[in-house]
Parts: C-alpha cells; sequence; structure tokens
C-alpha cells in the first residue's frame, strides 16, 4: 500500500517540464526578479506618462529656461524651458518599445534565416553564412553608423541599422542549434513517417532550439537600447524635439555645466539597462546548469 | 613550422574577408543613394561640369555597377579612398593622422582596465560571496549598462568643471602645443623630444577618456578573471601545491594565475571590439581627435568618402586583432592549430 503511494507521487513529480524548472529558478533568483522590477516600473511609467507627467513632453515655457531642479521642475528645465522630468517619463516611450523592437525582429528573421541555412545546406547556407562572416566582421556601431548615415537620421532608420547588424549573431547561434537538432532519431522518425520539410522544421526541430536563443535575447536586449541611444545622441537616431534620452543627453552636451540636463536622461538609460542586464543575467543562470553553483 | 602554415593560412583567409567586406560597403553606399555622384563630389562641386566630367572618368560612373567596383577596388588597393567632403583632404592621409590619437587612448584604457580589473578579479574570486565580490560585480554591471556619453559628460562636470583637477576635452592643453611630431603618440613624441610640458599635460588630458572608455574592458577582465580562477583553484593540482605546505600566495600567483589567465586571451577580441566602439562615444565627448570622431564626423556629414575609408579601415582593424587573438590562443593551446 505505501509502496503504491510512493510510485504515486513519483510519477507526479516527473511531469515537471525543464521549462517549468527553469521558470521557477528565474522567479527564485533575487537579482533577476530586481532586474524584472526595474523593468515593470519602466512599462508602468511608459503606460502612465500622461498622468505621470505634469507637463507635455514639448511644451516651452521661455520664462524659465534651464532652471537647476525645484519643487515645480523636479529634474530642472532644458535650453527651451521644457520640463525634464516630463521629457523624462515620456521618454520611457520611446526606448523601451524600440529596444524590444530590435532584438525580436533581429531574432525573428536571424532565426528564420538560420534555421533554414541550416536546415536546407548546400550553396544557399554557404552563401548565408559568409554574409554573416562579412557582416560580423564589424564592430557593430561602426557598421549601424554607416548604414544609419547612409538611410539619413530618424528613429526608424536607425531601428533598421540596427536590425541589419544583429541578425547575423542570431542566424549563426540558430544554425549551430539545428545542425545539432536535426541528427536526432525522433527526427528521422518524422521523416519515416512522411511529414513534411517545413513541418518537421517548424514543429519538431525548431521548439528544441529555443532555449539559447531566449538567453542570448535576453542578454542583448540591454544593449540594444543602449546602441539606440547612442545613434540618437550622435544625431543618426530620434531627432530633436522629440524626447529621447540619447538625444536629451545630446542637446545638453555642450551646457554640461547645467547638469541637470543630462544627469537624469542618463540615469533614466543606466536604469533600464541594468534592469534588462540584471534580467539577463538570472535568464542564463537558469538555463545554464554550470553557472548556477557560482 | 605548424604555427607558422596555421597563420598563412588565416592570412589567406582574410582576403576574400576583405572582398567581401568592400562590396558590402560599396552596395551600401553606392546603390542606396540615388545619385552616385552625390557619394564622391560635395554639392558644390556638383555644379560644376568639369569636376563632374572628372570624377565621373576616375570612378568609371559611366560603366556597369560591377566595373564600377573594380576601378573602386583598383584605387583602394593604390591607396585612395577619395577626397573627404569635410576636411578636403585624402581620406588615407586624414586616417593616418587621425589613428594615432586612438591608439594612444585605446593603450592608456587597456593600461587602466588590467590594472584594476585583474586584481579585482583575483580578490572577487579569492573571496568569492564577500563583500569584494558583490563590489566588484556590481562595478562590473555598471560599466555595461552605463551609456559612455553620459558617464563621460558626468566626469567632466565633476573633475574639469566642478572640481578643477583635471583637464577638459581635447588632447593637450592649447598653451602648450603637441609635442614635436614622430608618431602622432603624444606622450611617445613628448619623451622624445624631452618636452615634459607637453608630456605632463598630455598624460591629464588621457585620465579622464582612458577611464570611461576602459571601463567596459576593465569589468569584462574581472569578471573572467574571477570565473576562470575559482574554476582552477578547484582543480587537483592546486589541492596537491596546498598539500605540500606552499604558501598561499604562491598558489594563487604562481600556480592558480597562470592557469586562470588563459581564457583572458580569448576575450581579447572581444574587449578591442569593446573599445572601438567606446572610442567612437568617448572621443565625441572628449573632442578627441581621433578615428572614431572622424567616423561619427564622417556619417553626421554624410562624408561619404571618408565614411567608407574609415568603416573599412575599423573592419580591417578589427580582423587583424581577431588574427593575433587566434594566433596567441594557437601558442598557448596547440590543439587549435591542428583544428
Amino acid at each position: 500500500m505505501a509502496q503504491s503511494d510512493n510510485i504515486a507521487s513519483l510519477k507526479i513529480q516527473k511531469s515537471d517540464a525543464p521549462w517549468k524548472r527553469r521558470v521557477k529558478s528565474l522567479l527564485r533568483n533575487p537579482m533577476a526578479m530586481f532586474g524584472v522590477g526595474i523593468i515593470i516600473f519602466w512599462i508602468l511609467v511608459a503606460f502612465l506618462a500622461p498622468v505621470i507627467a505634469p507637463k507635455g513632453p514639448l511644451e516651452q515655457n521661455i520664462g524659465d529656461r534651464m532652471q537647476p531642479p525645484s519643487s515645480q521642475y523636479w529634474f530642472g528645465t532644458d535650453e527651451l524651458g521644457r520640463d525634464v522630468f516630463s521629457r523624462v517619463v515620456y521618454g520611457a516611450r520611446i526606448s523601451l518599445p524600440i529596444g524590444l523592437i530590435v532584438i525580436v525582429f533581429a531574432m525573428i528573421f536571424g532565426c528564420f534565416i538560420g534555421a533554414t541555412a541550416g536546415y536546407f545546406g548546400g550553396v544557399y547556407d554557404l552563401l548565408i553564412m559568409r554574409l554573416a562572416d562579412i557582416t560580423m566582421s564589424f564592430p557593430s556601431i561602426v557598421l549601424a553608423l554607416a548604414i544609419a548615415a547612409v538611410l539619413g537620421p530618424s528613429l526608424t532608420n536607425a531601428l533598421i541599422a540596427m536590425i541589419l547588424v544583429w541578425w547575423p549573431e542570431y542566424a549563426r547561434l540558430m544554425r549551430g542549434q539545428v545542425l545539432s537538432v536535426r541528427n536526432n532519431e525522433y527526427v528521422a522518425a518524422a521523416v519515416l513517417l512522411g511529414a513534411s520539410q517545413s513541418r518537421i522544421l517548424f514543429r519538431h526541430i525548431l521548439p528544441n532550439t529555443f532555449g539559447p536563443i531566449l538567453v542570448k535575447a535576453s542578454l542583448d536586449a540591454g544593449s540594444a537600447i543602449l546602441n539606440i541611444a547612442a545613434l540618437s545622441f550622435i544625431g543618426l537616431g530620434a531627432v530633436p524635439p522629440t524626447a529621447e534620452w540619447g538625444a536629451m543627453i545630446s542637446t545638453g552636451r555642450y551646457k554640461f555645466y547645467n547638469w541637470w540636463m543630462t544627469t537624469f536622461p542618463g540615469l533614466a538609460i543606466l536604469s533600464v539597462v541594468l534592469g534588462f542586464n540584471f534580467f539577463g543575467d538570472g535568464v542564463r543562470d537558469a538555463f545554464d546548469p554550470r553557472t548556477n553553483k557560482s | 613550422m605548424n604555427l607558422i602554415s596555421y597563420i598563412v593560412r588565416r592570412l589567406l583567409l582574410m582576403i576574400p574577408m576583405i572582398i567581401g567586406i568592400t562590396i558590402a560597403l560599396f552596395v551600401v553606399t553606392r546603390i542606396v543613394p540615388v545619385n552616385p555622384l552625390a557619394v564622391i563630389l560635395t554639392e558644390k562641386s556638383m555644379d560644376n561640369p568639369a569636376s563632374v566630367k572628372a570624377a565621373t572618368e576616375k570612378w568609371g560612373l559611366d560603366k556597369s555597377l560591377p566595373e564600377q567596383y573594380f576601378i573602386y577596388l583598383k584605387n583602394l588597393v593604390q591607396g585612395d579612398m577619395g577626397i573627404s567632403f569635410k576636411t578636403k583632404n585624402p581620406v588615407t592621409k586624414d586616417i593616418i593622422t587621425f589613428l594615432p590619437a586612438t591608439i594612444e587612448l585605446g593603450i592608456a584604457s587597456f593600461i587602466f582596465a588590467i590594472l584594476l580589473g585583474l586584481p579585482l578579479g583575483i580578490f572577487a574570486a579569492l573571496r568569492a560571496g564577500k563583500f569584494i565580490d558583490h563590489f566588484s560585480r556590481v562595478f562590473a554591471l555598471l560599466g555595461a549598462s552605463m551609456p559612455p556619453f553620459w558617464s563621460g559628460l558626468l566626469m567632466l562636470f565633476l573633475f574639469y568643471y566642478k572640481l578643477g583637477v583635471l583637464p577638459g576635452p581635447g588632447r593637450v592643453d592649447a598653451r602648450i602645443g603637441p609635442p614635436t611630431h614622430a608618431t602622432g603618440l603624444f606622450l611617445f613624441d613628448s619623451l622624445l623630444a624631452g618636452d615634459m610640458p607637453a608630456f605632463w599635460s598630455s598624460l591629464s588630458h588621457l585620465i579622464l577618456p582612458a577611464i570611461i572608455l576602459g571601463w567596459f574592458t576593465l569589468a569584462l577582465m574581472a569578471r573572467i578573471t574571477r570565473s576562470s580562477l575559482i574554476e582552477v583553484l578547484q582543480q587537483d593540482y592546486i589541492r596537491t601545491a596546498r598539500a605540500k605546505g606552499l604558501r598561499e600566495s604562491a598558489v594563487v600567483v604562481k600556480h592558480a594565475l597562470q592557469n586562470a589567465l588563459i581564457p583572458m586571451v580569448t576575450i581579447m577580441g572581444l574587449a578591442f571590439a569593446g573599445l572601438m566602439t567606446g572610442a567612437i562615444m568617448t572621443e565625441t565627448i572628449f573632442a578627441w581627435p581621433g578615428i572614431g570622431r572622424y567616423a561619427v564626423e564622417a556619417s553626421v556629414n554624410l562624408d561619404y568618402p571618408a565614411l567608407m575609408g574609415t568603416t573599412l579601415v575599423i573592419a580591417i582593424l578589427y580582423m587583424f586583432m581577431n588574427l593575433i587573438v587566434d594566433v596567441l590562443y594557437a601558442v598557448i593551446d596547440p590543439r587549435i592549430r591542428e583544428a
């Protein structure tokens, strides 16, 4: 009697899927949860911007130009008398989605190309991988700079430039994953059962390759936001008067003695990127048992 | 012998890569703009029929795209990357002028990163889980999360504007002037000329940009040193060394550290890429007349010849850096050469 109880409980334990274990270990990681907290905070700020911000992001008040922080202007005002606090709050509506769009698109685009290259092989694979090699032989910001410059300064073009620079990393990772998974017996079984090529690729191979891709995406999200801010700072991303954090630092840089104009947007970037980096580290630890212990 | 053939093989493999890079750059800058003349001539000289004719002939703009590419390649091999719109100098000459400033800044920031990153990583490993370990983790994460264009401004505000202990932007005090030109590395040149005021001025100008630029590398080094030292310290031969009564400092320095530093070589390539990315931002903030700032100005002003030239040179430098890293690794680990 007691023995059969034990066997029953064993069966229940077995149903704990690997991904469930990973999510649990992620939820138990205080650093990662701190990161998630920061990200949720900024998502709320972005959604509630009109409620939180006392002024509009572009609202000028020339009489109150370059005021230091006070009870009226918490983060001071800029050279056109705009409220820096309101602009930082509204900036969350740009930096967060843009950073995520870059990663999501680079991931989808790169994964699709990498998966098909790995699965079909041949000349297609060769050409795609050489193209990836060439793109990756530039430090990414340098190529992004060139592409963004040629396309012309705008946030959309900066976004396109970042995706064009970033897809090969995902393509390469995905190709390696597909190559290692496609030789498994269950794939051979699917082939023997007469499954179509796309069914094999999308139903049997891809679902088993997503772990490392997700880890990479969560580690990359922070640097995507950082790089977009950098392009805007240079003048090739968001253009004035858009309330984008990198662009705000750019206009404040020649008046760096008015420290509030650059400090607060910079702190905003720092906190968001830090949040994503904490979260990314946590995801990596959850997926890689080797780093779990140290 | 084996090593030499490895290096030769790697060098030969670089040739198709470089050709690929030039094709990519050619495609990006020639096919996207509507008028190819706009890539070679300034708007002003496009109104001048004589210069339009000269440019069309030199770059073969009336020929097909593949032919244009080969003409571009031929000019490139002869060191001709066109004339910069902004500076009106040949791009090759500009790059030679600006490169030493970037090299000097890069070396200084690398030295800063090693001097601080190694000890930080070692102490974090020896006191894993203690205060210094947490401190080093936070310090490293800050380095990876802080926009360099922002931290640079904060440093300028604090040390230059508020405290007045360090000089502002630029490479050397304008009243002192640069040292007599020899290599373009101001510290080296000023010592060579015995120009001590220029030496101290250049050195003080280097401090802030080197710290800002080196922070990312420092963070990388501290983390890698920590994790690889922790791994090595668990090996059997470390236990043997301890068991035979060696002092802890000898165990760490003589036995553990030497082996723990091998993975450092592999991150050098990554560190170099970080350095190049950081140089673009740091040089812009500190008005540092290097190749990073040149690249930024070229892209903002749509100075196509300069943009193509700098991008190409940076990509080739990056490739050579990765080659050096791989060769160093092959020297340390002979198995790589066989593969």
